[in-house]
């Protein structure tokens, strides 16, 4: 067991996702005491609780909704974010999946805290079934007379819109996902000002990760202080990681802050592929540091052990990775998604995706030369903080994470024209 | 275009009053949906009951890549290739699809029964290699499975 849970804390089923099943687990009870408190409260509530975003950058969330002053009679928006792209990661499809109502609940709360008339749902364009379940539960809750008019006894209304996406990683970038709810193509925006400040069609707007909206029901029921004592001091309560690559038991775990990160591996996840042994992981989606076996045997799995180990839990995006898998392979995959990806705004990003792209395709092919690498880590430097929107800097995170420790594997390709191990990504019995 | 103005409207009672421009990417869905692709009249029917700039319709449309000008096959076998189904064995999927098809990514078989595309990340890492076949996910692929949904798929 991963510890405690707050949200995956129900025994799925066919039926589970209803807003019928939904209620009787005690579902939309939070809602009611929410509306009796004062919506600044709710926002201290939730600042107190210490909740840090999940969506990859682990930004205070109270902090966040605090830059955003409710005015009453101004408009203001909140957009939950479910357009999960970060290789690696599909936890958020668990909570749409599963617990729809669980985010519907939230975001009317989150809506009367922060004074939003009009929220949005974006949801990238392939998530096919999570679409028709969060679609289904918005449905089920108008129906219900949850959301489009007034929460009897008290004048607060919300209507939920679902957005789909069209196949683009940059929208999971939050002023690329606004850009895209405009109407045009995704193209990230520089801060100043915060989208807290200017953000959809120019109004403040709240953009919050699926996994942050879905704890404020849990804040709110049980109290700040309650939900402190899940977790650690610094990383409160507990992080959805899901865990692919050469694993046993790949899946959705809810694990708690400060759980020991390698008997998670061992035990909850069963431990490696056809008992294979680790070589590395990627701790959360591929613009993370990888870190070797060694590195993470001391960790637990919360923000202040991982971060200072040089890496971070990003958005949950666990992958593991067998002994005798080839890192220049690996590397290969990452950079032809990331030059895939690019939106093609800001010169760095887009030029030095293509060329790191081209560079790493010629030390596969033989063609490589001993400066390549020396070329690799210049265009990661080159990007870095020079771009609009942080996806410039993760390519060159994840690039300098692997090259740092795999150096030899790449010297290797490039010296003698093929795979110090035997070019392959699969974990074979 | 003109006969699913009525879906249009629909999908406009949802948004807030001045959220005209919002409708340009959940117009072209819904177009796809119907015709299998966006062509130019389609263009032409957006922009006259959106009010927006053409180009922004353009823009759109050429941007993100679920959205085509060109119909395909009746079929569309989509193999993610990003790295954690890479890791269990979607590049097999990808060789074996090839083969049997007879076509390479991003082309359509003879009869038009088929088109084959690899795309990047679908968020399905846990129950890696994972194929949509048309917009539904299939799980956990191996090339017997592959070969079974070809067989059932493939129209007489």
């Amino acid at each position: 067991m991963t510890g405690r849970k707050l949200i995956m804390n129900f025994e799925v089923t066919p039926t589970s996702h209803t807003l019928a099943e939904y209620k009787a687990r005690g579902g939309y009870a939070t809602l009611g005491k929410a509306l009796k408190m004062a919506p600044a409260d709710i926002t201290k509530e939730v600042t107190a609780s210490g909740l840090l975003g999940h969506g990859g950058a682990a930004f205070p969330v109270g902090r966040k909704w605090g830059v955003m002053k409710p005015n009453p009679g101004e408009i203001h928006y909140l957009c939950a974010n479910a357009d999960e792209g970060e290789p690696g990661t599909f936890k958020d499809r668990w909570i749409l999946e599963n617990a729809p109502h669980l985010l519907v609940e939230s975001m009317l709360i989150t809506s009367y805290a922060l004074g939003v008339r009009h929220a949005f749902v974006y949801i990238r364009g392939e998530f096919d079934l999570p679409y028709r379940r969060i679609q289904g539960a918005i449905d089920e809750a108008y129906a219900a007379g949850l959301l489009g008019k007034p929460v009897p006894g008290t004048d607060f209304a919300l209507d939920i819109v679902v957005y789909r996406g069209a196949g683009s990683y940059v929208c999971g970038e939050a002023s690329g996902l606004i850009t895209s709810i405009e109407g045009r193509k995704p193209y990230p925006r520089n801060r100043p000002p915060r989208l807290t400040v200017r953000g959809l069609f120019q109004k403040p707007t709240v953009i919050n990760n699926v996994e942050s909206l879905a704890n404020i029901t849990g804040i709110i029921r049980m109290g700040a202080e309650e939900f402190r004592k899940v977790g650690t001091a610094k990383s409160p309560g507990t992080q959805l990681v899901s865990i692919s690559g050469h694993i046993a038991k790949p899946g959705v775990y809810e694990v708690e802050y400060g759980y020991p990160w390698v008997k998670f591996l061992d035990e909850d996840c069963g431990g490696m592929l056809h008992g294979a042994k680790l070589k590395c992981v990627v701790p959360g989606g591929i613009s993370t540091k990888v870190l070797t076996r060694a590195e993470i045997e001391p960790l637990t799995l919360c923000h202040e052990s991982v971060n200072p180990a040089g890496s971070g839990l990003g958005s949950g995006g666990m992958i593991a990775i067998a002994e005798g898998t080839c890192m220049v392979r690996f590397l290969q995959v990452l950079l032809r998604f990331y030059h895939h990806e690019s939106c093609g705004q800001c010169t760095p990003c887009r030029e030095g995706m293509g060329w790191m792209h081209k560079i790493i395709d010629r030390i596969v092919a033989g063609k490589g030369v001993p400066e390549d690498i020396e070329r690799l880590y210049a265009i990661s430097e080159a990007n870095d903080g020079t771009t609009i929107c942080g996806m410039g800097d993760a390519a060159g995170y994840a690039t300098v994470g692997i090259l740092n420790k795999y150096r030899d594997e790449f010297e290797y390709w490039i010296a003698n024209g093929r795979s110090k191990l035997d070019g392959r990504l699969e974990c074979r019995a | 275009m003109k006969h699913l103005i009525p879906d249009f409207e629909k999908m406009k009672e949802r948004f807030p009053a001045g959220f005209e421009s919002s409708l340009v990417l959940p117009c072209l869905h819904r177009i796809q949906a119907d015709r299998g692709f966006v062509a130019d009249e389609d263009i032409d029917g957006l922009v006259a009951y959106l009010g927006v700039p053409r180009v922004q319709v353009e823009e759109v449309l050429s941007y993100y890549t679920m959205l085509r000008r060109e119909g395909i096959g009746r079929t569309h076998l989509q193999v993610c290739r990003n790295i954690a189904c890479s890791m269990r064995g979607a590049e097999g999927v990808i060789e074996h699809a090839c083969k049997r098809l007879g076509v390479k990514p991003g082309e359509t078989t003879a009869d038009g029964q088929f088109t084959l595309s690899t795309v990047e990340c679908l968020g399905s890492c846990g129950t890696a290699p994972v194929m949509m076949v048309n917009d539904a996910y299939h799980e956990n692929m191996t090339l017997a499975e592959l070969d079974r949904l070809i067989e059932e798929l493939r129209q007489p």
